[in-house]
């Protein structure tokens, strides 16, 4: 169902909704950035749709709202656990066409990888997705190469011309709310991008023969293991564990699940001291193969969705769409 | 020849060791120009120079081989670049007002370096703006960071820029980076408990360098942006010294008035039978003590709450005796 209305009753929309929902999407955050007088563009909470970043790439994923960066899962004390409670609204999130084909990918992860993540769940419930058009490709994406450039699984796609908001609603709760403000019936589709200036192609014939060929040595010297592109990466689900004891008692405290990265040190320590992959260029070869085979090979479709956030943030200018697209010359050198 | 050296240094020019030839010198407050000003410098250097540049190390420019009887209209060449760089100046196109107080330098900043607090060349030309002209001897200059790329501590003022680096633990990941890279390039004030970070505030240096390591936004720089001054440093024959700290964490407004003050201070003290009438700062407040100077310094001056005023400041250095 297409409809137009205006800023400000999208806004009022927005005001009620907030009571039965926190509203996520990319918004600037003045001076955060990591050098002196730049700004960030993340995730948060946003109270007008003017707040909305619409026409840059977020540095960051919206999968900070659904997994949160470090979240406590339960407390304990000497006999006892209480489990967190989970947060006392649903979501709303914002987000464009990659993202949501990525959420597909955390999906799988957490609810169709065997067990069903409670604490994943018990937030991806309550969440609806607006879907943000592009209508242009940002640098460094290839989302068209990895087919995540168009999709129809949105509950809302909302767009902000002016002072007039363009509405495609497939949700019925969002309409009853949309249907207060003054609405005028138009046909609405979502903006798509066609093409990107960065093609990616992953050679037909990939296999783990890859692991030996030369290229993943120029990464051990170039990668710093800093692990922004996990980071920043919206399909990139791994996580590991703190049982934390607070210090004034030490008999009681909370377990909390955080992110972890494959490329920082310590994600492949083992007990007794051994670590699998020191070498950065083996981590640099691990992740690649994990977002353009593994994953495949046991779900049927890629991981990586080609928003391109990894090349946007590293800062070593590591480009995976680059290593993506050297896979072909090195199954040639090891074949 | 009859020529008035004490005018001609006053008007930026100098007496050089080459009977009847003076140089020009060119201030660039900040160190950053419009690459045409380049172009206005050959001319000058061609037409009444000798070609040369030099490329002074107080990020100037000198421009030598001019003739005494070549002043004016050199001055007169000058004058698109001392409007163009917003000098302070009395009768336009008489060239400098000035030379006492020298160019006020600055290392690159946030324009370019990703270590830098501040926007150091900004800062310069407010602080240019504000003790500019002036004949007293008073050394200026602004660093983004305690790397301190322009030497700000051989200054008699050096300001370097700190960051209050803000914690979000909600964000931390426990990775570990910002630990490492405290410790290994900076003060080491930062500790892991409990998976989340501990930063000692009382050993912090506000570098940023846990802010550039966070990999996920966890740490982040104060919106406040603040200064360490450094003071009394000095080259020369006597006694070279590095500055050492004045005041920690303080806002850019105080600093200012402090150099202010001391212009009061030097006017003062100073003592005019020294040679050529000059004394320098340092060796004034040497003569007349710290307290008497901080007293001076502080007039008027009101700091927040973060500010850490050095109660009695000692110097070291070579003494050449």
């Amino acid at each position: 169902m297409g409809y137009k209305i205006s800023l400000d009753d999208m806004n009022l929309a927005l005001e009620e909704l907030s009571k039965d929902y926190m509203i996520y999407a990319p918004k600037v955050f003045e001076g955060e950035g990591k050098f002196s007088d730049t700004d960030l563009i993340r995730y948060g909470e946003v109270e007008g749709l003017e707040e909305i970043v619409f026409d840059e790439k977020s540095d960051y994923s919206f999968k900070e709202a659904l997994t949160p960066i470090s979240e406590v899962l339960f407390y304990f004390t000497e006999d006892e656990i209480k489990e967190a409670d989970k947060p006392d609204r649903g979501a709303l999130i914002f987000l464009r066409s990659c993202d949501l084909h990525s959420l597909k990918r955390l999906d799988e992860i957490y609810l169709n990888n065997g067990y069903e993540d409670y604490y994943y769940k018990r937030l991806r419930e309550n969440t609806k997705f607006i879907l943000m058009g592009c209508q242009k490709s940002f640098e460094n994406c290839f989302c068209v190469s990895m087919g995540t450039n168009k999709i129809d699984s949105y509950d809302s796609y909302i767009k902000l011309e002016g002072d007039t908001v363009y509405i495609d609603n497939k949700c019925e709760d969002l309409d009853k709310v949309f249907r207060k403000a003054d609405i005028q019936e138009v046909d609405v589709k979502p903006d798509f991008v066609e093409e990107n200036d960065i093609k990616v192609s992953i050679p037909d014939n990939l296999s783990l023969d890859v692991m030996d060929a030369k290229m993943w040595e120029e990464y051990a010297s170039r990668c710093i293991a800093c692990g922004r592109c996990n980071f920043v990466c919206p399909t990139c689900t791994c996580f590991t564990m703190q049982d934390v004891y607070y210090t004034d008692n030490g008999k009681v405290g909370e377990r909390r699940r955080v992110w972890a990265s494959c490329h920082v040190d310590g994600y492949t320590d083992m007990a007794g001291g051994h670590s699998y992959r020191k070498d950065n260029g083996q981590r640099m070869r691990f992740k690649t193969l994990h977002k353009v085979y593994d994953y495949n090979k046991r779900f049927g479709y890629h991981m990586c969705t080609g928003c391109g956030r990894c090349d946007d943030i590293c800062p070593e200018y590591i480009s995976f769409s680059n290593c993506v697209n050297r896979l072909e010359d090195a199954m040639k050198e090891v074949e | 020849m009859s020529v008035n050296t004490n005018k001609l240094k006053k008007n930026a020019f100098r007496v050089t060791n080459k009977r009847g030839l003076t140089a020009s010198r060119v201030r660039v407050p900040g160190g950053y120009l419009k690459a045409e000003y380049l172009g206005q410098l050959q001319e000058i250097a061609d037409k009444y120079g000798n070609g040369l540049l030099h490329i002074t190390s107080r990020q100037g420019f000198e421009i030598p081989g001019i003739r005494y009887e070549d002043m004016d209209k050199v001055n007169l060449l000058l004058e698109p670049i001392i409007e163009g760089l917003e000098i302070n100046q009395d009768i336009p196109g008489t060239g400098y007002t000035a030379a006492g107080t020298r160019n006020i330098s600055a290392c690159i900043g946030n324009n370019v370096c990703p270590y830098a607090n501040y926007n150091t060349a900004e800062a310069a030309k407010r602080m240019e703006k504000t003790i500019f002209p002036n004949d007293l001897h008073f050394k200026v200059a602004f660093t983004g960071c305690a790397n301190d790329c322009i030497k700000a501590r051989t200054q008699d003022f050096g300001i370097i820029g700190m960051t209050e680096p803000q914690y979000d633990k909600d964000r931390c990941v426990s990775c570990g980076a910002c630990v490492k890279a405290c410790t290994r390039k900076a003060t080491g004030v930062l500790s892991e408990v409990n998976y989340k970070i501990e930063r000692n505030p009382d050993k912090c240096i506000g570098c940023g360098e846990c802010v550039l390591a966070c990999p996920t936004g966890a740490w982040t720089r104060s919106k406040k942006k603040y200064y360490r001054l450094v003071i009394m440093g000095r080259t020369g024959k006597k006694n070279p010294r590095l500055a050492e700290d004045f005041l920690i964490w303080a806002d850019e407004e105080s600093i200012i008035k402090i150099v202010q003050n001391t212009y009061k201070f030097v006017e003062n003290y100073i003592d005019r039978s020294a040679p050529g009438g000059k004394e320098h700062i340092g060796y004034i407040i040497d003569r007349v003590g710290f307290m008497e100077y901080k007293k001076w310094a502080l007039d008027g001056v009101e700091f927040d709450d973060k500010a850490i005023v050095i109660n009695n400041v000692y110097w070291g250095g070579v003494h050449y005796k």
